[in-house]
């Protein structure tokens, strides 16, 4: 199988994982089931955001407006839920507004080749101050969102209530890992895309138009901010704040980074962050350590300088990323 | 009865005020090897760059087929039949030799890229045309030489009637280029029409049916190959006849300059490359350094310059400072084994570095910044930290003058030159300082003919206005007719000084192989290699 020879490590290191989880299941299920169910609460949100930046780097395109992105998707699919009293409306509201801001840095960056750096930057800065000036308090959704139970795989003990059962848009995260991991590498399309990230020019001169696939994948991983975001104000909760995303799409910048620009190895490092920070909440509630709740709040930023030291050196992000592309440049 | 290929009707491109290609017109008909042959900057590339629709002519008209439409990007010219591969290469290094051949045409079977359908292709082009690769190898793993046959082969996939090639040979070694120039005619021969930019004459005479000249951006010539020899076209790329060998006057040795003893010098990985060396140089002579690369020639190079700190043994730099070093102000003898560049410089050694892209140059900086980059703290264009910006663009203009770099104005960056205009700024850095040593290693490499002559007569001026020259080439015909007493350098030693003017090629190939084993073999191969400049018929 070529599948497990490419992906050895990766697989080993699932499988030990799936293991230790069971050990600890055994040992004590209730504290198993409930920490885990936390960590991927917690990993959905960078989940979502880190094939966000995946998408856009392995295209050339660095994406440093995944929290603006994502903090106006959950703006707009809160409001346009209450408003509306439809959550469907809301979800795709929310949805919706990610693929436009997707596409104000696509075009931006990709057409008119503006700096990307700047063009995220701005999308963070005009998210703030746009979501912050019209928030307005005492609004409420019609209803919590819907659960779902995946037949078959639910019934997995430990992992299927965990992954298998809950709302829309946790499902939609381990699609959305699966296809593009798929579509990365056995694609097509995936092929373009990486060889658009290395080398632009010489996708260019093999009559892949670089320019489209960058527009399309940019704009498209602005609808993936879009489900993060209203993950984040629809499904993990059913309220929203001023600041409400709290620097989630830049945590999910490190957590690209740390799974190697990988949509499979970006889950498990999103699950390690929600799996430590679950970790720490649990030790603190049970008095296990005694420390102000905010040194636990601290934790996933403390553990994002951590990994980035770490994994500076070791992993080679795509060559182009962040060089716009002039035609016949080369 | 020929089918007409392509066909050029008054092509131009300007960028600014420079004519990249004015009005040019060719034609390429199928079954034959077609040459287009210039100086560097004569515009081969942009031109051959808008066949492949990777630039949008002015005006003209490019025909392919018969078909007159404007050629809209690099995937219309590849569906018209026309393949490219690139003077720098178009591969992504991290991926397969199969990815990159397909990238663009992927065989798709079930919504998946069909890897082994084009892994088999592969392998079939591959044995097709004699062009050995391995289907999975990483590109970065490969040498360069194999990355060129990759390139081929993804241009040949796409079932081509013409092949253009963007100076393919300036990365291969002779046997390589060899191999090269029998593919383009046995492609020729199966059908499939070739362009070749290139400015070594002997690959146009070995390779090519026919010649476009061009110059300055113009087509100058069109000859067919059978009617014309070496001296001949090289007239016709420079504008002039080109002296193949050095016009200089005997040499007239002043008081030495240069004093190296027992100096020994380790490479880049600790071990010893210059061992126990001494060499001399007077004022007013040129002392050429011979030898097969990688015999300690860049380290002995580099610790003069003081790039490099020896091991062992002594660096002195003598003089009397009035005739020349005149801008360095330094008088007498400089102990110069633990100086660092600045030192150097400041004692009067002027130093045209092998690699100029790294040590030469800086290419996002203008002309004029780069031709005071070796002197820019000095009084003349700083005062007080504060830089003088009209001594700087006076002395720009001046060194631009006299040393024909052929640029839109004095503050072009210096990186968007072609090569020869390139190390014509280095020289010209060098020299302006007036050193008393002038050490130039490979001054001519990646350099067209009509630079290097301007080059090495250059370098004939300075010594012979009293400056002492070091020169290190690999090229053995460079060494030997600029040079006016020859060193032969092996392992790290001085093993023999010649007198260029009556040393034969076997004796030159056996002292430079260590006097020892496989001495004939060695001065084969320099003889083949000196029969470039030579008549290749």
């Amino acid at each position: 199988m070529g599948f497990v020879r490419a992906n050895r490590t990766g697989l080993a290191v699932a499988l030990a994982v799936v293991v230790a989880a069971y050990v600890a299941y055994a040992v004590d299920g209730t504290l198993t089931s409930s920490l885990l169910g936390f960590a991927w609460s917690f990993a959905v949100p960078l989940v979502l955001a880190a094939l966000v930046g995946v998408l856009g780097e392995r295209s050339g395109v660095i994406n440093i407006g995944i929290e603006g992105q994502m903090l106006g998707s959950a703006f707009v699919a809160f409001f346009a839920a209450a408003l509306s009293g439809s959550m469907l409306l809301g979800a795709l509201a929310g949805m919706g507004t990610g693929l436009l801001l997707g596409a104000f840095l696509a075009w931006t960056t990709v057409k008119w080749r503006m700096d990307q750096i700047i063009a995220g930057v701005v999308l963070n800065i005009v998210a703030t101050g746009l979501t912050s000036f019209f928030y307005v308090q005492g609004f409420t959704l019609p209803q919590v969102m819907p659960s779902i139970e995946v037949p078959l795989l639910s019934s997995i003990p430990l992992f299927g209530p965990v992954f298998f059962t809950g709302g829309p848009f946790s499902l939609f995260a381990i699609v959305a890992v699966l296809v593009i991991w798929f579509g990365l590498f056995h694609t097509r399309w995936g092929l373009r895309t990486r060889a658009v990230g290395e080398h632009p020019h010489a996708a260019d001169t093999a009559g892949v138009d670089v320019v489209r696939l960058r527009l399309l994948n940019v704009t498209l991983a602005g609808l993936l901010a879009g489900a993060a975001g209203a993950y984040l104000s629809m499904e993990a909760s059913s309220t929203f704040e001023r600041g409400f995303t709290a620097g989630r799409g830049f945590l999910a910048l490190a957590i690209m980074i740390f799974g190697a620009w990988h949509p499979g190895k970006a889950m498990l490092a999103a699950l390690f962050f929600g799996l430590m920070s679950g970790a720490a909440a649990q030790l603190q509630a049970s008095r296990v350590v005694d420390i102000p709740e905010q040194f636990v709040n601290l934790l996933p930023y403390v553990l994002t300088l951590v990994v980035l030291a770490v994994a500076a050196g070791r992993v080679r992000p795509p060559a182009a990323a962040g060089e716009p592309f002039v035609k016949g440049d080369a | 009865m020929t089918e007409r290929l392509l066909q050029l009707r008054g092509v131009t491109k300007h960028y600014g005020p420079v004519r990249a290609n004015h009005d040019i017109s060719l034609h390429v008909d199928r079954g034959e090897v077609v040459a287009l042959l210039g100086e560097n900057g004569a515009g081969k590339s942009t031109l051959v760059k808008q066949i492949f629709g990777l630039v949008t002519p002015d005006a003209g008209e490019i025909v392919v087929k018969g078909d007159t439409r404007p050629i809209s990007g690099p995937s219309d010219a590849i569906a018209r039949g026309i393949g490219m591969v690139h003077q720098h290469f178009q591969l992504v290094p991290v991926m397969t030799v199969t990815e990159n051949i397909v990238l663009g045409h992927e065989p798709i079977s079930g919504g998946r890229v069909d890897l082994p359908a084009a892994r088999a292709r592969v392998q079939e082009l591959s044995d097709r045309y004699g062009l050995a690769v391995d289907p999975d190898a990483e590109i970065a793993d490969l040498p360069v030489g194999t990355q060129q046959r990759v390139e081929i082969l993804k241009a040949l996939s796409r079932d081509v009637d013409l092949l253009i090639l963007d100076e393919p040979t300036a990365v291969l070694t002779p046997q390589e280029t060899d191999e090269l120039l029998r593919v383009m005619r046995e492609l020729a021969e199966s059908g499939t029409s070739v362009v070749f930019i290139t400015h070594k004459l002997r690959e146009v005479l070995a390779a090519a049916d026919r010649v476009y000249v061009l110059r300055g951006g113009q087509q100058v010539g069109e000859v067919a190959t059978a009617d014309v020899d070496e001296a001949g076209l090289a007239e016709l790329m420079v504008g002039r006849s080109v002296v193949l060998r050095v016009e200089k006057d005997p040499a007239a040795p002043g008081e030495e300059v240069l004093a190296v003893e027992g100096l020994h010098v380790a490479d880049d990985r600790g071990l010893p490359a210059v061992a126990d060396l001494s060499l001399s140089v007077r004022a007013g002579e040129i002392v050429g350094l011979a030898g097969v690369e990688g015999n300690g020639q860049r380290e002995l190079v580099e610790a003069i310059a003081g790039m490099r700190r020896p091991t062992g043994g002594r660096i002195h730099l003598r003089g009397d400072g009035t005739t020349q070093g005149g801008a360095s102000g330094a008088v007498g003898e400089v102990d110069l084994t633990r100086a660092r560049p600045d030192r150097a410089r400041a004692a009067g050694v002027g130093h045209v570095p092998e690699d100029r892209e790294r040590h030469g140059l800086v290419g996002s900086f203008s002309i004029a910044d780069n031709l005071v980059l070796n002197r820019f703290t000095h009084r003349l264009f700083a005062r007080r930290g504060v830089r003088n910006r009209a001594a700087i663009d006076d002395n720009a203009t001046r060194l631009r003058e006299q040393f024909d770099i052929r640029s839109a104005g004095i503050h072009t960056r210096a990186g968007a030159l072609s090569g020869g205009n390139k190390q014509k700024i280095v020289v010209a850095r060098e020299l302006s300082a007036r050193p008393r040593l002038l050490m130039a290693a490979q001054p001519t490499r990646g350099v067209d003919v009509g630079s290097i002559e301007f080059i090495h007569s250059q370098v004939v001026a300075a010594r012979d206005a009293g400056a002492g020259v070091l020169l290190v080439s690999a090229e053995l015909d460079e060494v030997l007719s600029l040079s006016d007493r020859v060193l032969v350098i092996h392992d790290g030693h001085i093993v023999a000084e010649v007198d260029p003017a009556t040393i034969d090629r076997a004796e030159i190939g056996r002292l430079m192989a260590g006097g020892r084993r496989d001495a004939q073999a060695l001065a084969d191969e320099w003889g083949a290699g000196g029969e470039k400049q030579g008549p290749a018929h």
